[in-house]
């Protein structure tokens, strides 16, 4: 028989843990990325990853604890069961990150150190400074480093997906171009795992590299894959405004004693060193009494955000406010912030040791993407529990397998055969909010876990009858055709005449950014994102008749920033249509025309599905069988008015 | 923080151009506004969305590789003004300050250039798997924790392990030279990085085990011998990564290691 191979897409820690697990089983595997792997978005994480510990345990904490607070900050919106497995793997991922020799933060006595984090009263978040995605990823890329130099990972690195390669309902393969040379061809696999990230570039700048534009979930979608929980997009609360990018400063800025506060008095210009305590606003904490400064972000950014645009109580008017780290110790800030707050420090010019930063929300990551399934594990209780109560006993232990079934063929597979989605790009995990830290886990979570899955589909199921290698060549030939095809109609409009706003793909992507931060971010209203869609319909038609800059056929990234302008077009389709249809407030979707949370009607999956008409959206039930939805709060108090003292 | 510079200004990019291997280079200048938070990389998305010299002449939008943006990645890396850097931390205001002052834009000279401002790294990759810069690990099942490392140790190999492979200790050093025929690359000088990299690994307790492997390497061809001690990759690093103390303590441990094995035979 032919040699299996399996294909994944993208470098990032869902990537690059997927690439580890199925090379470790023995299969090939071929790495697509459109950056060196080292280089991919995960090195942009900074805070932390969440485990339950042995510290936190003996305070009451655990893996059930940690699956409450995942589906409580997500706002029951999450199918359940994946949840629950992530949350028990998270330790025993902890542990084989710190055997790959992550540089972890360690305590006096050498064990690791831990940091709060939003969303919960445990310090459960173990972080490397505060460049945590950089110090996981590295680890990553060097164990695959490893397999390639052993022959059982190949790379194909600035080699940019185009489109899967679907044969009767199975995906077989890829096309893919290299972006130097700008050949266009075919890889046949026996399974292809997406592991491509969020598409922050469809808000024009956000916290996002400029490599996360969702083109190749778009791609996907517009191939038949469903997209769900589109219009889920998280506004991290705390970003450093700049030209080009909104640049994070990480909640951990906050889990380490942050405090967010703006001048009690409107049109206060003093220095802010110079407001007195009692002049000084901190309203997370008047408002929060019990989280304080770490309620999830989207409670935090709506906060933010009301007091800078409703109230006009933003620092010096504008739209920002303080996030003050000046009363801790400098050696403190540098041992466990130090990568950060020298971002601030070189973007903004001070030095957040001794000036507080000022700060305002940005788009930051997507809950929603590629519709995934899974085969539940073995704990189905008779009836939801309760909320768990913080730091009671918890109802079961966290053997594997209680959540998802291990080595199940379908676990984060699409509605397509062969095609998986893992990490950012699948929509599993963090339901209508993710909580600060969980990101980096449910990325290497799906790639150890998920990629056992992978393994198993290609020895068992259709591949092991029918592998990718031996299959006709038609259905890769006619994908190639179809890719070549695009991209010589818009090389073939190229004229060497002026750029127009009209035509200008860069012009057409500039606006699309800002109608849908304009639009479908913090508050969202029917009227708005009526006029978003009638804006989106005008966008697409310039897209249509868009003129490229350049024809070159060595390097040329204007053809494909131009496609991409095409693919993010199709997901700001699906994002607003989400929106728009779902008429209530859960998580990071806040209508301020349907302000409460609706679980009759809402407490469900939205469905994106791509067809020729243009995009179609249905709600699906959850299943909510392991904990009853809770109002939720985070212990919100009356505290409304800044009433200066 | 104080900003000098004029309101309502324009910048000039001045940019050394290359449409690929083997191709002539050529210099072309645009004018760009500035706004505040202003960076190389926001120049040159102003100029690829209206791609036309200061002699009004309508030409093709530069390439370069960029990613975070927020010096975390490394891949914006080029020659500025002569210096090399990322040029996403490159800001304007805090760079130039006149009106329409020039700023030079040039790919980095010790890679191949693929286009313009983007170059092949591919080589500092390649050394990573020369000196086996990883863990040994068993395998991804659940073994338990790693060795209990205290906290000195983890500030010090941290350090070592911001390095984002950006090619800046590279593009400094007078004895890394431009190979582009990767037949070569394993024995031509590694540089900075690799030393960097090779005592960030020796220092961990399971990786240690490939020590003497790994200076095996850094003593044959390419290795410790080549650098000439200029120490301009220490002064270019934009991580800080103390580079000089790292090939001192690789230099030591290479001597050690040739004693032993000389006595072992």
């Amino acid at each position: 028989m032919s040699q299996q191979r399996v294909i994944v897409v993208g470098g990032g820690l869902a990537g690059l843990a997927a690439s580890a697990r199925v090379a470790e089983g023995g299969m090939s595997v071929d790495l697509f990325s459109l950056v060196p792997v080292k280089r991919s978005h995960s090195v942009c994480a900074q805070g932390g990853i969440n485990a339950c510990n042995e510290v936190a345990r003996q305070q009451g904490y655990s893996e059930y604890e940690h699956f409450d607070e995942t589906i409580y900050g997500g706002d029951f919106l999450a199918d359940q069961h994946p949840v629950l497995e992530m949350a028990n793997w998270a330790p025993r991922i902890i542990d084989l990150l710190d055997r790959m020799g992550v540089p972890f933060n360690r305590t006096s006595e050498g064990y690791r150190d831990l940091r709060l984090f939003g969303g919960s009263l445990f310090k459960r978040t173990h972080f490397a400074g505060a460049t945590t995605g950089q110090q996981l990823i590295y680890a990553l890329d060097e164990q695959v480093r490893r397999y390639e130099s052993e022959g059982k990972v190949t790379k194909y690195e600035f080699w940019e997906f185009l489109a899967p390669v679907i044969e009767n309902g199975r995906c077989v393969g890829i096309v893919a171009q290299d972006m130097r040379t700008m050949q266009i061809r075919a890889f046949r696999a026996d399974a292809v795992v997406m592991a491509t990230g969020g598409c922050g570039l469809v808000f024009g700048k956000s916290t996002n590299s400029i490599i996360c534009n969702g083109a190749a979930a778009a791609r996907c979608f517009r191939h038949g894959a469903w997209y769900a929980n589109p219009e889920m997009i998280q506004v991290h609360p705390t970003a450093i405004p700049g030209a080009d990018k909104l640049r994070l400063m990480s909640e951990s800025a906050r889990g380490e004693g942050g405090r967010v506060w703006v001048p009690r008095a409107k049109g206060d210009t003093r220095d802010p060193k110079n407001i007195p305590e009692a002049e000084r606003w901190y309203f997370l904490e008047e408002k929060y009494p019990k989280y304080g400064n770490i309620v999830p972000r989207d409670i935090a950014t709506r906060e933010i955000f009301d007091v800078c645009v409703n109230m006009g109580l933003g620092v010096n008017g504008e739209k920002q406010v303080y996030l003050d780290l000046t009363h801790k110790p400098r050696d403190y800030l540098d041992r466990k912030l130090g990568g950060i707050l020298e971002i601030y420090e070189k973007f903004v010019g001070d030095d957040p040791r001794d000036t507080p930063m000022r700060i305002f929300p940005a788009v930051h990551y997507s809950m929603g993407g590629l519709w995934t399934t899974h085969t539940k594990g073995s704990y189905t209780p008779a009836q939801p529990r309760a909320k768990h109560v913080s730091g009671a006993t918890a109802p079961l232990d966290s053997r594997p397998g209680q959540g998802l079934a291990p080595g199940a063929t379908n676990n984060m597979m699409t509605n397509i055969r062969g095609l998986y989605a893992f990490g950012e790009v699948n929509f599993a995990y963090h339901g209508a909010n993710r909580l600060g830290a969980n990101a980096l886990l449910s990325c290497i979570f799906d790639g150890l876990f998920c990629g056992v899955s992978v393994l198993n589909y290609v020895k068992d199921e259709e591949p092991a009858k029918a592998p990718a290698a031996d299959m006709p060549a038609g259905a890769f030939d006619a994908s190639v055709d179809r890719e070549q095809q695009a991209m010589k109609r818009l090389l073939a409009t190229v004229s060497g005449a002026k750029p127009d706003t009209l035509t200008n793909p860069y012009a057409i992507g500039k606006e699309l950014g800002d109608e849908m931060t304009a639009a479908c971010t913090v508050v969202r209203t029917k009227a708005r994102l009526e006029q978003c869609r009638v804006k989106l319909a005008e966008l697409k038609d310039r897209y249509a008749k868009a003129r490229l800059p350049d024809n070159a056929g060595w390097g040329n990234q204007s053809l494909g920033y131009a496609r991409m302008v095409g693919d993010m077009l199709a997901l700001a389709d699906a994002i607003s249509l989400g929106a728009l249809e779902r008429r209530e407030s859960r998580g990071a979707h806040y209508r301020s025309d349907y302000t409460e949370r609706d679980d009759a009607n809402f407490m469900k999956t939205s469905l994106a599905k791509h067809a020729n008409a243009g995009v179609t959206l249905e709600f699906v039930p959850i299943d909510d069988t392991l904990i009853a939805p809770t109002a939720r709060t985070y212990g919100k108090t009356d505290a409304k008015a800044p009433a200066a003292s | 923080m104080e900003k000098t510079a004029a309101a309502n200004r324009t910048v000039r990019l001045r940019i050394k151009r290359c449409d690929g291997p083997g191709k002539p280079s050529r210099w072309e200048e645009f004018r760009v506004p500035i706004e505040p938070g202003s960076n190389v990389i926001s120049c040159l998305q102003a100029v690829a969305a209206n791609p036309v010299t200061v002699e009004g002449t309508q030409t093709t939008p530069v390439v370069w590789d960029s990613g975070c943006l927020e010096e975390v990645c490394g891949a914006c890396t080029m020659v500025i003004n002569g210096k090399v850097r990322q040029s996403c931390s490159c800001l304007i205001d805090d760079y130039v300050t006149g009106n329409d002052d020039v700023i030079t834009l040039e790919p980095m000279s010790r890679f191949p250039v693929v286009r313009d401002l983007w170059v092949d790294r591919a080589r500092m990759f390649h050394n990573l798997k020369r000196i086996k810069a990883w863990v040994p690990l068993d395998g991804t099942y659940n073994l338990g924790p790693g060795p209990r490392e205290d906290a000195a140790t983890a500030e010090r190999r941290y350090v070592l392990s911001t390095c984002m492979t950006c090619g800046c200790c590279l593009e400094a050093c007078p004895q890394f030279d431009l190979e582009p025929d990767p037949a070569t690359w394993d024995t031509s000088f590694v540089g900075a990085q690799v030393f960097g990299q090779a005592q960030l690994f020796n220092d961990h307790a399971t990786s240690r085990q490939h020590a003497g492997e790994r200076l095996d390497v850094l003593m044959g061809p390419g290795g410790i011998n080549d650098c000439g001690n200029a120490q301009n990759c220490v002064q270019v690093c934009p991580k800080h990564i103390p580079l000089t103390q790292a090939i001192g303590a690789i230099g030591r441990a290479a001597t050690i290691h040739a004693f032993v094995r000389f006595f072992r035979g």
